[in-house]
């Protein structure tokens, strides 16, 4: 459904490579499939238009380079407007003000306001060793101030006591005079979702917060948020001046245009993402991977580093020392599919790159899920040293008690193997390669052994391998800016700039690019 | 259907009333009121538009841009834009004229889809399950709808299948309180496909005639998070060949392209076979569900307009498309 931007520009500017500079008509031409990506991902209508004018502005007479295409050129400015609006800078929240600080959560109903405090709260606590208070202000929405509480109980945070009849103000007024007298460092007050046009509600926050005084106020929005996300921050800006942004449900499949919308129609940076239902799934902002994502183009750069986060780096190193040496035995795979897991199975990786929701389901039909992780490694796990080192051992008799180990089937072990078999191949043939092309095998090839119809990924991401040195670079030194705790260093050479690119040993990432339909 | 006009069931004087605004109005009338600033927006653009315009291309395009204002997608924008131009190009039309194409368009395209929920008293308990991403409006919709369904005296049980979200159990039993209905719970972490194997079995016994299982709210991307909601349907299968006989997903008015989506994987995996669009009450206008209606053709029953037990109101077509287009307004300048 989603073509990413840069094949949707390619076949309209294709034609123009060496045409010295980007004509007014091209631009044109290019702004109109700009529109519709934005439009597609939920960019609200007038936030476009402003923003392809100013594409316009910059794109009109922009020198084409001789090494990229125009279709790349016009992407390229466009992902760099689209992340200087996003805001360059990571904003964390700002806790500088005289004890107990309070941050107040408002938004819609259902947009996250409880599950975020309660990661705020945790975030604070654990990283900054903050003393923290949380308080649920929500006497509408049933069972609502229970949930606060069993949050803080997971989470190790106190919450006010809650009394039965208090209104949201006084309570917010009992919190603040709470956190004072028990010595907080934070209070947190998590508001009562309201529509934007419910005034007699709009008027109860504004009390809250003529009652409070609080450093910050955060608003809390769904990322899946339409066009209507223009309106609902501007309303609750207006009303209340909030301080900063929360996206949530970032893990979701949707292009998340929202935050490109209320991030122009306020000014007001977004401070964090909520990327999970678990208390831990709260990430710092990173503009360049929402601009990725709203462009359709894979959120190439945490993947990355998300992939880093989890890889040891000795492990990895092993991996990269054993590609080159063209070897990969069935400890090498088992290997490999333990670091999928880790880093959330299929579902989590397919969910870090949009447009990804078909693919899934052409590969839960092709039963290639998590469920089939397991059982490769099942098998795996039931073999001997001896066979896991070299699995031609493996004959008939040998098959049948593995397959009666790991409660599989022969067929079962003859696909890994074979797999295996195609993987290996692959990664000689790597280990000999060149620059640009282990890259492409790397990220498209495999998707193709393993099974994958296609090999490819609708969405498309740009290809990689087509992307010249210098642009790599700028991708690693991205990357590298966006911070890659942890990002195993010396990494074998062909891996798109120093230090930078993807983890060693991580050849088996189905679904992708390959080459486009 | 239970005709549920002017009757509202006490609640006890500690438990904050959800609020309603009273006197009662019609669903299509508040959701015109809610929409009323956008509409008015929309109203006036189209106004300006095609007073004394030619209908060409520029034209065109500011109409559809309208359109995509309304979360009706890129793609079914288009479409009800070229279904304008036919026969109409080059012609001078008027901002009235417009309206009434536009919300025609839009009706056409619901009508089909505006159904009343039917329940199959033949199978005792009929069993709905409700679906759908996380906080669209899931159990808030299963509490509404439980007070639709006891008014017009039917014995419901409400199953509390999310066993995941902090306090999500404490949040059904208050609806269940405020409809008399019995809850089946049990603590958080139980395995929601096994407690509702047991809410049926307590359904038969009790004599329900309705049996509502609630389910934790999920992201359709998360593909072991749906595996489970599939095990509810395996599960139920076991006792009665056709539960669950209806699986309604709620879908949230403010959520944008993505909610295509939503319907598309949840339908796949959980058998979705009805609709109920909520929070209609805000100035989002859910132009989504033409886009949803067009392509998935599932019934759409019930849409939400706030948050107090009566806000739950049947699907209507027409209401629906002329709170979009602004054609009750023609009036204004
Ligand atoms: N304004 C408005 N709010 C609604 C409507 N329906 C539900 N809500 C509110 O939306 C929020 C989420 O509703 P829930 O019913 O808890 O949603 P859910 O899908 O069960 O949520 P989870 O179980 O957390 O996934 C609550 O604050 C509800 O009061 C509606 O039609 N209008
Ligand atoms: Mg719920």
């Amino acid at each position: 459904m989603f073509d990413s931007l840069q094949d949707r520009l390619g076949s309209i500017l294709n034609g123009l490579t060496g045409r010295g500079a980007l004509s007014d008509k091209d631009v044109s031409a290019a702004l109109r499939e700009v529109r519709r990506a934005l439009l597609e991902a939920d960019v609200s209508l007038e936030v476009v238009r402003g923003f392809t004018d100013r594409v316009r502005e910059k794109a009109v007479g922009a020198e084409i380079l001789k090494s990229i295409k125009p279709g790349q050129m016009v992407v390229k400015i466009v992902h760099d407007e689209l992340v200087a609006t996003l805001g360059e800078t990571q904003v964390p929240i700002d806790l500088n003000a005289p004890a107990p600080v309070v941050v107040m959560m408002v938004g819609l109903q259902g947009s996250g306001k409880t599950t975020t405090s309660g990661k705020i709260a945790k975030r604070l606590t654990e990283r900054q060793g903050k003393k923290v208070l949380m308080a649920s202000l929500d006497t509408r929405r049933p069972a609502a101030q229970e949930q606060l509480k069993v949050l803080g109980e997971q989470t190790g945070v106190a919450t006010l006591p809650i009394i039965a009849g208090q209104g949201p103000v006084e309570i917010a007024a009992r919190a603040e005079q709470a956190g004072r007298l028990g010595g907080y460092d934070v209070v947190i007050l998590d508001t009562a979702g309201r529509t934007h046009i419910d005034e007699p509600l709009m008027v109860e926050m504004a009390d809250i917060k003529a009652r409070t005084r609080p450093h910050e106020i955060l608003l809390v929005a769904d990322s899946l948020t339409g066009q209507d996300a223009v309106n609902l921050a501007r309303s609750f800006d207006e009303r209340v001046g909030i301080t900063g942004i929360v996206l949530t449900r970032v893990d979701g499949d949707g292009r998340g245009g929202a935050a490109l919308s209320m991030r122009a129609v306020t000014g007001k940076p977004i401070k964090l993402i909520g990327v999970g239902e678990k208390m831990d799934a709260l990430e710092d902002f990173h503009p360049s991977r929402i601009a990725d994502r709203i462009l359709g183009m894979g959120d190439i750069v945490s993947l990355v580093e998300k992939a880093a986060e989890n890889i040891d780096a000795e492990k990895a190193a092993a991996m990269a020392k054993k590609m080159q040496s063209g070897k990969f035995d069935l400890n090498d795979l088992a290997d490999q599919i333990g670091q999928m897991q880790k880093m959330g199975g299929m579902g989590g990786m397919m969910g870090l790159m949009p447009g990804m929701g078909k693919m899934k389901n052409q590969m839960a039909a092709a039963g290639l899920d998590d469920k089939m992780l397991k059982r490769q490694l099942a098998i795996i796990s039931s073999m001997t040293k001896a066979e896991r080192a070299n699995p031609d051992l493996l004959k008939h008799s040998r098959k049948k008690r593995i397959a009666a180990g790991s409660g599989t089937s022969a067929a079962d072990i003859n696909k890994l193997l074979k797999m295996h078999r195609q993987m290996a191949d692959m990664m000689k043939s790597m280990g000999k390669g060149g620059k640009g092309g282990m890259m492409k095998q790397m990220m498209g090839g495999l998707a193709g052994k393993m099974g994958l119809p296609g090999g490819g990924m609708p969405g498309g991401m740009p290809d990689l391998s087509k992307m010249d040195p210098k642009e790599l670079e700028a991708l690693a030194k991205a990357a590298q800016s966006g911070g890659m705790p942890g990002m195993p260093k010396g990494l074998p050479p062909g891996f798109g700039g120093p230090g930078g690119g993807m983890p060693g040993g991580f050849p088996g990432l189905p679904g992708l690019p390959g080459k486009k339909k | 259907m239970p005709d549920d006009a002017g009757f509202r069931l006490r609640e006890k004087p500690a438990d904050p009333a959800p609020a309603a605004p009273a006197p009662r109005i019609s669903w299509a009338e508040r959701l015109r009121q809610g929409l009323a600033r956008s509409s008015n927006q929309l109203t006036g653009s189209i106004t300006s538009l095609f007073t004394k315009r030619r209908l060409d291309e520029d034209t065109l395009q500011d109409f559809e841009d309208i359109l995509i204002q309304a979360d009706l997608g890129v793609e079914t924008a288009m479409r009800i834009t070229d279904r304008l131009s036919e026969g109409r190009y080059g012609k001078e039309v008027s901002g009235a004229e417009v309206r009434r194409i536009l919300a025609e368009e839009i009706e056409k395209t619901l009508q089909p889809v505006a159904q009343p929920l039917e329940l199959d008293l033949e199978k005792k308990p009929h069993v709905i399950l409700v679906v759908g991403v996380n906080g669209t409006g899931k159990t808030t919709t299963i509490g509404k709808l439980a007070a639709k369904l006891t008014r017009g005296g039917l014995k419901v049980t409400l199953c509390a299948g999310d066993t995941f979200r902090a306090a999500a159990v404490e949040q059904l039993k208050i609806w269940g309180e405020r409809t008399g209905s019995e809850v089946i719970a049990k603590q958080i972490g139980a395995d929601a496909a096994g407690l509702a194997f047991e809410a049926y079995d307590r359904a038969v016994e009790n004599d329900s005639d309705v049996l509502i299982i609630d389910t934790a709210g999920r992201l359709q991307n998360k593909a072991e998070l749906m595996a489970e909601l599939e095990k509810i349907n395996r599960v139920l299968g076991k006792r009665e060949p056709d539960a669950p006989h209806t699986v309604l997903q709620t879908l949230d008015a403010t959520t944008g392209q993505n909610a295509l989506n939503q319907v598309e994987i949840f339908r796949n995996v959980s058998g979705v076979n009805g609709l109920v669009m909520t929070k209609l009450d805000g100035t989002a206008r859910g132009g989504i569900l033409v886009a949803i209606a067009a392509k998935h053709r599932l019934p759409v029953y019930f849409v939400g307009v706030g948050e107090g037990i009566d806000d739950l109101e049947p699907f209507k077509a027409k209401d629906f498309a002329s709170a979009i287009a602004g054609t009750e307004a023609v009036s204004a300048p």
